[in-house]
């Protein structure tokens, strides 16, 4: 028993680990059909993307093995550590690090790139379950309330002034730990209307959506009970959400940059910028769409392998999927992902630890936002935010930081039996 | 108990999971099932459909002699919506063009299709393709499509062969099988044999990536079909004879037919002024094609079929042929000629008189004519002048006058043998007679010919009275016969009066207008023409054939403008018949003289 309980192999969830090895042997197999070329046809060649892919998957199974390795605890403990020297890098690719294609978020060592914002997700991860497996937590305290968006704001912003908005966005991704954590139902009710009410706002302009408030709140008041605190709280509620709806449209023509609105107006069929904004979800969804039911065999897809889809191999990942797998291939994969994500709740459901069941949310929350707005956007269903899909893109620092924020999760699992 | 609460939310986290899940595969199932608009598009981007463009067929003479091949050109393509970021001055130096002629050349372009080729450039030479070929990678959006273009080695027979052209909006239209760009036969034998020369298109359809690079054939080429050569056709036209009647026709306006009479098949073609057919092909025909049609001396214009002249006296057997079947002519009537006091024709001749039907062709003597005329149309077996008349034109019209005779090309016009309503219409009804149209009897008045139906009607002297329709195509490729297509007609005269006939044309070329071209060892039969002109000189005429028995070649010479029959049409005829019997001239002085006149 007891040695049982020591050996980390008997106790790891070999379920997740399987299902991460099938998605980056999938990811390794599509990144090879993404760029294949005749001249250059071994898997190792590390001139081409998927030889280094291949350099980086088996470092991270290395990685892997030596998170398994590691004492449990070494994560809790010096989860504010790992926190801290994160940030700091994070502060300094500001200042020393180079730009690629617009976002100043790369360290570049000797030939390679390395990337802290990856990093940063598990790194935040780790010092969000730390405050919140603390002794001293109430959900109704201020400062509880506080310090988790202070956690998660000083990455966001950071990653924000580095100019890579997908990777800064995937920290609202956190609000579904803070869900479990107790945070009101409501308040993830609000954030869906808030989302909802910024869409439609975008798309017919404020004053429709503004008059559309003022009817329903008329409704309201026709049905509610008329005491005083009600309609106080319901003038309020409508003067927030018309102040809201004009702010948006503020930020949005003064705030955002030019291709990011118009990559939202083409996602809301404002704009039909094919050759620009428009043309990376348009040969997406030519790419996917041309895949058929039972797609077009592998190495066969030619709007990927003749580079009509830009980014195929890392964040437009997914066409390859779609064109050469069709939708079986396709519906595979978000079932093996989904399978995948309700595994890692389930476990973390199981255990005793708050520090590892907070850790597995977190896992839970990152991989499922980068699987949302991944895939989503493939498909033309939200804007186009470049983040990568979990194992399956190509890129060395993502691959490495998900296996290890995965890792972490697994190790903490096979330790769940320990004593606290 | 709180906890137990919020352990429950986990039921939440994973229905949003699911839920997004359900409507990505949602999404996808649209994608990828539903809507097939994104594989057409898929298409569109990867998928280049190149038609292969067949060559024509080649054409040959009656004895294997090349006429006309194919050099290969090419035509520079563009798509407008994979053109970037060139290096427009360098690309205008390539081709030679004007950077304003880039711009407008793009726009047209653009203004067809951004997403389909079309012509930038037509026919660029081998060597401007040799220097392109090298930089095409720089030009993304531009490609060349292999073409042919017509070769003439030895510039003959322009009317006959006729030339090729870029097809039309109003062909595209009438004919799926055309599409822009696309080459047609537009006159001569390109077009009547269009559909046998053109061959068959293919289609190649090969795979680009992104930037235009060609990265392979579709499926191996499983779809592909390759472009089918036009087939060749084999000419019954003597290349040697055609080109010898050029050399003697250069200089004059006029046309040289002749025909094998026993197979109607055309020996020689052709219409002087004539061009060089190179002139008309490829990026230089617009201009020479302007200048030619500028020219006074209308070079374009096919005489041997569109002209159409006044017979004058080598129509006189045809009356005569009629008259002996009508029964009011036989070799024992006579009639008097006072010469040029005659009446109401007077005779240009000194001759006997009274005088027969052969004395009478072989002296062209009009009195006589005139009076066969008179006693056809006032031929008392019919009620009137008007019926005899009608019997009288359906006579000559049986001998391949006043309608096209159905030859294999294009642009044929009927000549003229005026119906009896056409008199009505003109003098009242009942109020002309023999005396009103008199002029017919000697081949002028309203009797138009073409060269054509004068060499044909020289056919049906030679064959005692039939034809074949002629004809310039004896085969296409070198197995298929088109012999069947052309059918016997028989004249409505006895073969025994074209004896007569024939025996007034030999003493025609024996004593007679024509004697002082008669060739050495062979017995020509003909009869010359001298055909009034109201608009200028009048017109030199001649219509022979040769051997008198077991005749070969059939001919009819016109030359504009130049007086008597006997001074240039009759030389060279005769000229003619020797160099295709003996194949060698051996009167040089005459053929000297005729390649040397200059007439206009």
């Amino acid at each position: 028993m007891v040695r049982e309980r020591n050996n980390v192999f008997n106790n790891i969830d070999w379920t997740l680990v399987i299902i991460y090895l099938i998605l980056v042997l999938m990811g390794w197999l599509n990144i090879y059909a993404a760029v294949y070329n005749e001249d250059h046809k071994s898997i190792f060649d590390l001139s081409q993307s998927y030889g280094k892919q291949m350099l980086w998957i088996s470092t991270s199974l290395f990685i892997g093995l030596v998170i398994l390795l590691t004492d449990a605890r070494f994560f809790s403990t010096f989860a504010y550590l790992i926190y801290g020297i994160t940030i700091l890098s994070l502060i300094a690719v500001l200042l020393v690090g180079s730009e690629v294609s617009g976002s100043k978020s790369w360290f570049e060592i000797g030939g390679f790139r390395l990337q802290p914002a990856e990093f940063a997700k598990f790194a935040t991860n780790l010092a969000i379950a730390r405050f919140f497996s603390g002794q001293h937590i109430n959900v109704r305290d201020f400062k509880t309330r506080v310090i988790p968006l202070i956690l998660l704001g000083i990455p966001g912003l950071l990653i924000l002034l580095q100019n890579d908005t997908g990777s800064a966005l995937v920290y609202s991704s956190f609000i579904l730990v803070l869900y479990r954590m107790g945070m009101s139902g409501n308040l993830l009710l609000a954030g869906a209307l808030v989302v909802l009410v910024a869409l439609s706002t975008l798309m017919v302009g404020h004053i429709y959506v503004s008059g559309l408030l003022v009817i329903l709140a008329g409704l309201l008041f026709a049905f509610m009970k008329r005491n005083r605190r009600n309609i106080i709280n319901l003038m309020a509620l409508l003067a927030l959400g018309i102040g809201f709806t004009f702010s948006v449209e503020y930020v949005v023509e003064n705030f955002l940059e030019e291709h990011q609105k118009t990559r939202i107006n083409v996602l809301l069929g404002k704009e039909l910028d094919l050759k620009g904004a428009g043309y990376n979800v348009n040969q997406s969804k030519i790419a996917i769409g041309s895949g058929g039911f039972l797609g077009k065999g592998y190495l066969n897809g030619t709007q990927t392998k003749y580079n009509f889809v830009p980014e195929q191999s890392t964040d437009f990942i997914f066409c390859t999927v779609g064109e050469e797998w069709g939708f079986v291939g396709s519906l595979v994969i978000i079932v093996l992902f989904l399978y995948f994500l309700i595994r890692i709740i389930n476990l973390a459901e199981r255990q005793r630890s708050d520090f590892s069941r907070i850790y597995g949310y977190g896992v839970a929350a990152i991989l499922f936002f980068h699987f949302m707005i991944n895939i989503g956007m493939t498909i033309g269903l939200v804007p186009v935010i470049g983040i990568p899909l979990p194992f399956f893109s190509y890129g060395g620092s993502s691959l490495w930081a998900f296996t290890i924020l995965l890792f972490i999760f697994i190790k903490q699992d096979a330790n769940r039996n320990a004593l606290l | 108990m709180a906890n137990k609460s919020l352990a429950s939310r986990k039921q939440t986290v994973i229905a949003i999971f699911v839920a997004t899940g359900i409507i990505f595969l949602g999404r996808l199932f649209y994608l990828q099932i539903i809507d097939d608009s994104y594989e057409l598009s898929a298409n569109n981007n990867v998928l280049r459909y190149v038609t292969q463009y067949p060559a024509r067929g080649l054409i040959y003479d009656r004895n294997g002699k090349l006429l006309v091949y194919n050099e290969a050109v090419y035509d520079l393509m563009v798509l407008p919506r994979q053109v970037k970021d060139i290096d427009t001055l360098e690309f205008c130096r390539l081709l030679d063009i004007t950077p304003e002629g880039f711009v407008q050349r793009m726009k047209k372009a653009k203004d067809y299709s951004r997403f389909k080729p079309s012509l930038f450039e037509k026919q660029i030479s081998k060597e401007t393709y040799g220097y392109l070929e090298e930089k095409m990678y720089r030009f993304p959006g531009f490609f060349v499509q292999p073409r042919t273009l017509r070769k003439y080695p030895d510039p003959m027979g322009a009317h006959l062969l006729g030339y090729v052209g870029e097809v039309n909006q109003s062909i595209i239209d009438k004919d799926t099988y055309y599409k822009s760009g696309d080459y047609i036969g537009i006159s001569g034998i390109e077009k009547s044999y269009e559909e046998n020369l053109r061959g068959k298109k293919g289609i190649k359809i090969r795979m680009v990536d992104v930037h235009n690079r060609e990265v392979g054939s579709f499926q191996n080429g499983l779809y592909d079909t390759l472009a089918v050569m036009g087939n060749d056709l084999y000419l019954t036209i003597d290349a040697e004879l055609q080109q010898y009647g050029e050399q003697l026709m250069q200089g004059k306006m006029g046309s040289v037919v002749a025909i094998e009479p026993s197979s109607g098949e055309i020996l020689a073609f052709l219409s002087s002024p004539t061009y060089d057919p190179n002139l008309l092909v490829g990026r230089v025909r617009g201009k020479n094609f302007s200048e030619l049609s500028k020219d006074p001396v209308k070079p374009l214009l096919n005489r041997a079929m569109m002209g159409q002249y006044p017979p004058g006296s080598t129509f006189k057997m045809v009356n005569d042929l009629v008259g002996l079947q009508e029964g009011v002519l036989d070799t024992h009537t006579h009639y008097t000629c006072q010469g040029p006091g005659s009446s109401p024709i007077r005779c240009t001749h000194n001759h006997q008189s009274p005088l027969d039907v052969y004395v009478a062709i072989q002296q062209s003597c009009n009195p006589f004519h005139w009076q066969v005329y008179r006693s056809i149309l006032n031929n008392p077996r019919r009620k009137n002048v008007k019926e005899n008349y009608t019997a009288w034109r359906n006579h000559v019209m049986s001998m391949g006058f006043g309608h096209k005779l159905g030859t294999d090309m294009q642009f044929e016009l009927s000549g003229n043998v005026p119906p009896a309503e056409k008199f009505d219409a003109i003098y009242g009804k009942g109020r002309w007679n023999a005396m009103t149209v008199r002029s017919l009897s000697i081949g002028q008045g309203e009797i138009l010919v073409t060269p054509l139906q004068l060499a044909n009607s020289a056919a049906v002297m030679a064959n005692r009275g039939h034809y074949i329709v002629p004809h310039v195509v004896k085969s296409i490729g070198t197995d298929k016969s088109v012999k069947d297509k052309f059918k016997k007609v028989t004249s409505t005269i006895e073969p025994a009066y074209f004896e007569i006939a024939v025996e007034g044309m030999r003493q025609v070329a024996t004593m007679g207008t024509a004697k002082w071209y008669q060739i050495e060892d062979i017995t020509m039969c003909g009869k010359t023409g001298t055909a009034e002109n109201p608009h200028g000189e009048d017109h030199s005429l001649f219509m022979a054939f040769a051997p008198a028995d077991n005749p070969v070649i059939a001919i009819a010479v016109i030359v504009e403008n130049s007086g008597f029959g006997s001074t240039w049409a009759l030389p060279i005829a005769s000229l003619m018949i020797e160099k295709y019997i003996k194949r060698e001239v051996s009167r040089k002085e005459v053929e000297e003289k005729m390649i040397n006149g200059k007439l206009y």
